[in-house]
């Protein structure tokens, strides 16, 4: 590569301005060891580097292929020309920020103004083919067949199926069986169903036949169903596991190239049935805009993409949809309009606004006060077990915050909790179910629920507050006590003139930082609440404990409402905003940011 | 310095009167009991999760009585003799992506770190405001898109994508660097300059007076900052609940919510054996490192 070239020359005069900068650093002695180090890394990088490169190349990615060899050509250039230190140091780290928060970042971004959601989660190419396959019926005679499951030669399953067919003699009507009356059966035809291909007629004489049933005898030879035929073996699908039969369901054979009627599994995995898609996809040029879904049934029913994402019919905005499925679409500010304008989600939004400022704020305050006043009350030198007591106080931060949100969640059970039963002296639900029903509605009732997460915050933070304050008090020099004692100022005067400004000072930064860590605490709330209680009633999941950040998570990925994905990246940018220009104000104002400059 | 304390203490215990019953309630015997109702309040839910993994039987209510329903290790044995869920291999995952990924995240913000607090270069000033504020995107919320990349990898390269420790552990490494960045940003402020130069002077080069001076001097912290952030990986819930889905790739943070996920077969014995295993180590650590943890938080750690 040329850059190699590049390490041995030095560049004229951009190269001295910026060495004279920072010539502390750029004094150089290269040691061989750490050479030969930088060396040997930078090979297995681009030895990985190149690995990638060809499983791209080889599955036509080529604009992530691209960006690849772009990163580690850039990378290699960092590391092997001469000064730019700067970025020696921050390269590793900044090649994981872009992977996965930058883009992340963009991503949502883009997302936020897209409708994507559960029910428009792909290209239209996907939504169609999505549309077609779901959309079939099966008509009252529909030909049913038997299911055998056979592998190939590559082991992919495929299906051999047996026509169930009366039979009939020559004036139409059933043949019986003379012994039982039962009317019999001739398996007439075998049909072959492989991934990726038609179905096919099989020659019966290949087959290997399984006979059952006593009316096997009187058909004849050709009784029962198929097995097996050369060239594939059989395999036991009823034996698998549930992840593997659930693709057997999922699997389709077309009839023909017309693409109307297709045999699909019915009922069990040793059946199937013979049914016609509802759609016929017309396609002219591949050009998906002009894509039109008629009804096979009724061809005035032409279906068009309208811009909402959906088939509609005649492609308007209001018209009937072919289907719940559609697919991606730029939707412009249309989330953002929902979120500032739905009068639906108003009443909701607000509520959890107002509620997740009042977590945010009590949660500090109380964990704050608390462990302030464990702070003043052992900063005694007088008192002896500090430590014992520290170590012990300590437990609920050094345990992790996911049991104990469980754990609390366990305590707090209306019927059989600890709290309850043990605390309260209330009726243990083992004993009499009614009159539990009756006990302290923790996590039952909005406002006590609220009260139980505050609660269990507590228990989580204090312990946190009462160390920083501990560690702030003990910075506090001992001379500024003593002059003011001098001075005749009494310990109350001492608390609140001197010790409590000092503490404010040195601790607002991390009070801030831990209002905006309970500003997005997901996990305490929806470990320990789900956000519940639940309200249902205007549409939206949200429930009385919900914050901000568990209602958005609750709008992208609970199943119950539909997952809509823009609108909570649109609600995770508006987030973002609001976080993140209150932590630069904040950081202004506690003037953190002047030694950077 | 042994000997002189020596010295001392013979002097004190003859200086220290015995002071009353009566004194030392009212100057600092009520702390003691003020102290003891705290220590009540911060243990009890831990006993309590002691107390049912040692009952027998799985309904948590026979634990209301911490400890006098009788006691059994079944919970405990039965945690490693179930296929189904391999809490052992649960146990390893969360170690295994702990341990890589806060080592690895500490070095990589300490190398980020060291450039903003050592060397001038163009973009300083917008690189640490950028990193503050990249941080602050709730990244739970961008699960869809990492969901997406991820997927994306594996398809090309199946060891990095999907339902596997390395494309969690990359996840978690992107997530962690612009907090953990500037928190060490602050703590190379604290080591004076003229140490590097010193060094400097003497011939030595930039990667060793980062490796061999100042990693060293700032190490206690590196510690705390290594343990703070392995807590808060293996607490984690969502991520590798997303991410991950064979039994055998779970971290026991999602998988020890399997015992007591089902309303119908809850099992609060092997759930809370299970809690007790897990937390006794980090407990160990953190009290081990106590004193080095409060510095830390004071420089302004957050455990996640």
């Amino acid at each position: 590569m040329s850059v190699r070239n590049e390490g041995r020359k030095p560049k004229s005069s951009e190269k001295t301005t910026k060495k004279s900068k920072h010539s502390l650093y750029d004094s150089s002695v290269t040691t061989t060891r750490g050479w030969i180090f930088k060396i040997v890394l930078l090979g297995i990088i681009d030895a990985i580097a190149v690995f990638a490169a060809f499983m791209l190349f080889a599955q036509h990615q080529w604009i992530p292929l691209a960006l690849e060899v772009l990163a580690v050509a850039l990378l290699n250039w960092v590391y092997l020309k001469r000064g730019s230190l700067p970025a020696k140091y921050l390269a590793p780290g900044v090649i994981f920020l872009i992977a996965f928060q930058i883009s992340v970042l963009i991503f949502s971004f883009f997302t936020a103004f897209t409708n994507y959601s559960s029910a428009h989660n792909g290209s239209i190419e996907f939504a169609t083919t999505a549309i077609k396959d779901a959309n079939f019926a099966t008509g009252d005679n529909a030909k049913s067949y038997h299911v055998s499951w056979v592998k190939n030669s590559k082991g992919q399953p495929a299906e051999l199926l047996s026509t169930q067919e009366l039979k009939l003699d020559s004036s139409g009507q059933p043949v019986l069986d003379p012994n039982t009356g039962e009317a019999l059966f001739s398996y007439t035809d075998i049909l072959l169903g492989e991934q990726g291909k038609y179905i096919q007629a099989i020659d019966r004489k290949t087959v290997i036949w399984q006979k059952t049933g006593a009316n096997c005898a009187a058909i004849g030879a050709d009784c029962g169903f198929a097995v097996s035929i050369p060239g594939f073996t059989p395999f036991d699908a009823t034996a698998l596991p549930s992840s593997q039969t659930n693709k057997l369901y999922a699997l389709k054979f077309w009839e023909d190239s017309s693409k109307s009627g297709f045999i699909n599994l019915a009922g069990g995995l040793d059946s199937a049935v013979e049914s016609t898609a509802i759609y016929r996809i017309d396609n002219p040029g591949g050009d998906y805009s002009k894509v039109t879904l008629t009804k096979i049934a009724d061809p005035t029913m032409v279906y068009k993409p309208s811009v909402d994402g959906y088939y509609r019919l005649a492609g308007e905005a209001k018209g009937e949809k072919a289907s719940e499925t559609g697919w991606e679409v730029f939707v412009g500010t249309k989330n953002l309009a929902t979120i500032f304008g739905d009068q639906k989600l108003r009443e909701p939004l607000l509520k959890i606004i107002s509620w997740t400022i009042i977590f945010a704020v009590m949660s500090v305050l109380t964990t704050f006060i608390v462990g302030l006043a464990i702070a003043l009350l052992f900063d005694d030198e007088r008192m002896r077990g500090k430590k014992i007591y520290r170590s012990i106080m300590i437990l609920p931060y050094a345990f992790p915050g996911f049991l104990s949100a469980y754990v609390w969640k366990g305590l707090f059970n209306q019927k059989y909790g600890f709290i309850n039963t043990v605390i309260l002296g209330q009726t243990n639900g083992a004993v009499d179910m009614q009159a539990a029903l009756n006990n302290t509605p923790w996590l039952v009732d909005g406002t006590m629920a609220k009260i139980a997460v505050l609660l269990v915050n507590l228990w989580l933070g204090f312990p946190y507050m009462f160390l920083i304050t501990t560690g702030a008090l003990q910075a506090i020099p001992a001379e500024l006590t003593e002059s003011a004692t001098i001075d005749g100022a009494t310990p109350s005067q001492i608390l609140r003139l001197i010790k409590m400004p000092l503490l404010l000072v040195s601790l607002a930064p991390l009070l801030i930082s831990s209002f905006a860590f309970n500003f997005n605490n997901f996990s305490i709330i929806y470990l320990l609440t789900g956000g519940g209680p639940t309200n249902t009633a205007t549409g939206y999941d949200a429930g009385e404990t919900d914050i901000l950040i568990t209602f958005v998570y609750k709008i992208a990925f609970s199943t119950g409402t539909g997952r809509d994905y823009g609108l909570a990246s649109a609600f995770s940018i508006l987030i973002f905003l609001v976080v993140g220009s209150m932590s630069l104000i904040s950081f202004r104002r506690t003037k953190f940011l002047e030694d950077i400059n | 310095m042994s000997t002189v304390e020596n010295a001392v203490t013979p002097m004190r215990v003859i200086k220290k009167k015995r002071r009353s019953f009566a004194k030392w309630a009212v100057t600092t015997g009520w702390k003691h009991l003020i102290g003891l109702g705290l220590v009540v309040y911060a243990i009890f839910p831990i006993l309590y999760i002691i107390s049912v993994s040692v009952t027998p039987g799985t309904h948590v209510e026979d634990a209301n009585n911490l400890f006098s329903n009788g006691f059994s290790i079944d919970a405990y044995v039965a945690l490693f003799n179930d296929p189904n869920r391999p809490f052992a291999r649960w146990f390893l995952n969360s170690v295994v992506v702990g341990l890589v990924t806060s080592t690895l995240s500490v070095f990589i913000c300490s190398l980020a770190a060291y450039a903003f607090s050592r060397l001038r270069f163009r973009g300083r000033r917008g690189g640490l405001m950028t990193l503050i504020l990249i941080q602050m995107y709730p990244s739970l919320l961008g699960l869809v898109a990492i969901y997406g990349i991820l997927s994306n990898i594996g398809r090309v390269f199946p060891p990095l994508g999907l339902d596997s420790l390395i494309g969690l552990i990359m996840v978690y490494l992107g997530g962690s660097l612009g907090g953990g960045t500037y928190l060490m940003y602050g703590f190379f402020n604290t080591v004076p300059k003229e140490i590097d130069e010193a060094a400097a002077l003497d011939g030595a080069s930039h990667a060793r007076i980062f490796f061999t001076i100042i990693l060293r001097l700032v190490s206690p912290i590196l510690a705390v900052q290594m343990l703070l952030s392995f807590i808060g990986i293996i607490s984690d819930y969502v991520l590798p609940s997303i991410l991950m889905s064979k039994p055998e790739n779970l971290t026991f943070a999602v998988g020890l919510q399997m015992f007591i996920g089902d309303p119908y077969t809850k099992d609060w014995s092997s759930f809370c054996a299970g809690a007790v295993l897990v937390a006794t180590p980090v407990v160990a650590l953190f009290m081990y490192l106590q004193r080095y943890i409060v510095s830390g938080l004071m420089g302004g750690a957050v455990k996640g």
